[in-house]
C-alpha cells in the first residue's frame, strides 16, 4: 500500500515537473476588454516587473514599474479571444486571465450567396449566409440583426431580417418570376455586402410546332418556347423533331435561336412528326394523306 | 535496489500519464438541427477529426514558432491571425505550449450550400509560457471557442477561430 502510494506521488511529482514553481498571486484584471480599446492593468509594490499578455490571437510583453498601472493604447490588443496575463517580478509571479470581445460595431460582412445562377420562380432557391465581423476581423458574437434583400428587374423586393446566432445568420429567398440579374444585399448598420444572382428561365412549359412545305421537303418550326412564367427559354436548348414514315424514322436535333427551333425534314405522305425538348412533349402533325 | 525499482516504475507511470494526456478527451454533443442543411454522419466525423487535428497543428506551431505548420489545417483569417501571433512570439523570443486535455464539441450551424460549418467547443487546456526558453508560468484554462470550418480539396480547414467569454 505504502509502495503504491509512493509510486503515485512520485508519478505526480514527475508529471508536474514542467510546471513553473514560482510563488504565484492573482492579478487584478478587467473581466473583458473590447477589441481595440485602451485599457490598463494595475500593479502593486515597487521595483520593475515584466507583464505578459498571451493568447492565440496576440502576444504582448511589457516592462512595467510596479505600483503604476500598465497602460495599453487603443489598438494594442485587437484580436478577440481568451488571454492570460502574467506579471513576473523577481521570483514572484502573478497570474490572471481575461477575455477580449469583438468590437460592438460590425464593420465587415462575410456574405456567401448561392447559387450565382438559378432558374426563375424557384421557392427557397437562393441561400444567403452572413458572418458578422468587426473592423479587426473578429466574429461579432453578440446577437445582431441582419437585413437581407433580394430585388430583381421586376416585382417587389423580398426582405428578411434575421438575428445572428454565434455570429452567423442565414436565409433563403425565392427566385423572381422574371429572368434577369437580381441584387442580393445583406446589411448590418453601415456594413453591407452585395451579390448578383443571375435568374434564368426555367424548363420549357409548353411546346408547339407547325409545318409547311419547302420545295421537296418539309420545314418545321416551333412557336417561341417559354417557361411556365412566360420567359423565353435560352438559346442553345435542344429541340428534337422526329418523323416516322412507312416503318422508317428520321430525327433532327435543332438548338433554339431566339426561342424558336427550326428544321427541314423529308416530306413523306402520311408521315407523323413529333417534337420534344427535355421531358416536355409537344404536339404531333400528320403530313399529307 | 528496491528503491531503484520503485523509481523506475514511477518513471514509467509518469511517462504513461504524460503520454496518455497527449490525447485529449473528446465529447461531441448530439446534433439536433444545424439549420437548413442535413449533416451526414461521415461529414460530421470528418469535421471533428480535422478540427482536433487543427488543435494539434496549432499547438506544435506555437511551441516551435513555425507558422508553416498551420498550412494543413487553417485558412483565411484564422491562419493570418495565428501567423501574426507566431511572428510576434518569435520576435519576443517567447514560446507557448498549448496542451488540450478535453473538448466538449457542439456543432451549431451548417450552411445551406455546405460551404461552412460552425462549432462551439468548451475546451480545457494547459498553457505554458516560455521566455527565452525559461518557463514563466503554466496555467490551466477552460474556455469556449467558436470555430468556423470550410471544406477544401481534401479536408475541412479552420477559417475562424476565436474564444468567447464564458
Amino acid at each position: 500500500m505504502k509502495r503504491r502510494s509512493t509510486c503515485f506521488l512520485g508519478g505526480l511529482v514527475l508529471a508536474a515537473m514542467p510546471l513553473a514553481s514560482a510563488q504565484s498571486g492573482s492579478l487584478s484584471l478587467p473581466k473583458t476588454v473590447e477589441a481595440g480599446s485602451a485599457f490598463s492593468i494595475p500593479s502593486t509594490g515597487s521595483g520593475k516587473a515584466v507583464l505578459y499578455i498571451v493568447g492565440p490571437g496576440q502576444v504582448l510583453r511589457r516592462s512595467v514599474q510596479l505600483g503604476e498601472p500598465a497602460s495599453f493604447a487603443s489598438g494594442d490588443l485587437h484580436n478577440a479571444g481568451h488571454y492570460l496575463a502574467v506579471l513576473v517580478s523577481g521570483s514572484s509571479t502573478e497570474n490572471g486571465a481575461f477575455d477580449v470581445t469583438a468590437a460592438h460595431e460590425p464593420a465587415v460582412l462575410s456574405f456567401l450567396a448561392k447559387p450565382s445562377r438559378v432558374a426563375v420562380d424557384l421557392r427557397d432557391g437562393i441561400s444567403g449566409v452572413v458572418y458578422v465581423l468587426d473592423t479587426f476581423q473578429n466574429l461579432v458574437l453578440a446577437p445582431t440583426k441582419v437585413s437581407f434583400q433580394l430585388s430583381g428587374v421586376a416585382g417587389a423586393a423580398q426582405t428578411r431580417t434575421v438575428l445572428t446566432r454565434n455570429g452567423v445568420a442565414s436565409t433563403k429567398m425565392n427566385s423572381a418570376a422574371k429572368e434577369g440579374p437580381g441584387q442580393f444585399v445583406a446589411q448590418v448598420g453601415n456594413a453591407t455586402g452585395t451579390r448578383v444572382i443571375q435568374q434564368v428561365p426555367g424548363e420549357p412549359c409548353d411546346l408547339r410546332m407547325s409545318a409547311r412545305p419547302s420545295g421537296q421537303r418539309l420545314a418545321v418550326q416551333t412557336d417561341p418556347v417559354r417557361d411556365c412564367t412566360g420567359n423565353i427559354v435560352p438559346d442553345g436548348t435542344i429541340v428534337t423533331f422526329t418523323e416516322t414514315y412507312h416503318g422508317g424514322e428520321s430525327t433532327v436535333d435543332a438548338p433554339l435561336k431566339q426561342g424558336v427551333a427550326r428544321a427541314e425534314m423529308p416530306a413523306y405522305n402520311g408521315a407523323k412528326i413529333s417534337v420534344a425538348t427535355g421531358v416536355v412533349l409537344g404536339n404531333e402533325i400528320r403530313w399529307g394523306k | 535496489m528496491m528503491k531503484n525499482h520503485i523509481l523506475i516504475a514511477c518513471s514509467i507511470f509518469a511517462a504513461i500519464f504524460v503520454f496518455a494526456s497527449d490525447q485529449p478527451a473528446v465529447r461531441v454533443e448530439p446534433t439536433e438541427s444545424l439549420g437548413p442543411r442535413t449533416l451526414e454522419k461521415q461529414t460530421k466525423a470528418a469535421v471533428i477529426r480535422d478540427y482536433l487535428q487543427a488543435w494539434s497543428s496549432f499547438s506544435r506551431a506555437f511551441e516551435q514558432n513555425r507558422a508553416d505548420i498551420l498550412d494543413a489545417d487553417f485558412v483565411g483569417v484564422a491562419r493570418e491571425k495565428l501567423e501574426d501571433t507566431i511572428r510576434e512570439q518569435a520576435k519576443l523570443a517567447i514560446q507557448t505550449r498549448y496542451r488540450d486535455g478535453a473538448h466538449d464539441i457542439q456543432l451549431v450551424f451548417y450552411s445551406p450550400e455546405g460551404l461552412s460549418l460552425q462549432l462551439v467547443d468548451t475546451v480545457e487546456y494547459d498553457v505554458q509560457i516560455l521566455d527565452r526558453e525559461k518557463v514563466v508560468t503554466t496555467q490551466h484554462v477552460r474556455a469556449r471557442y467558436v470555430a468556423v470550418l470550410t471544406p477544401t480539396e481534401v479536408r475541412w480547414k479552420v477559417r475562424l477561430f476565436q474564444a468567447e467569454p464564458r
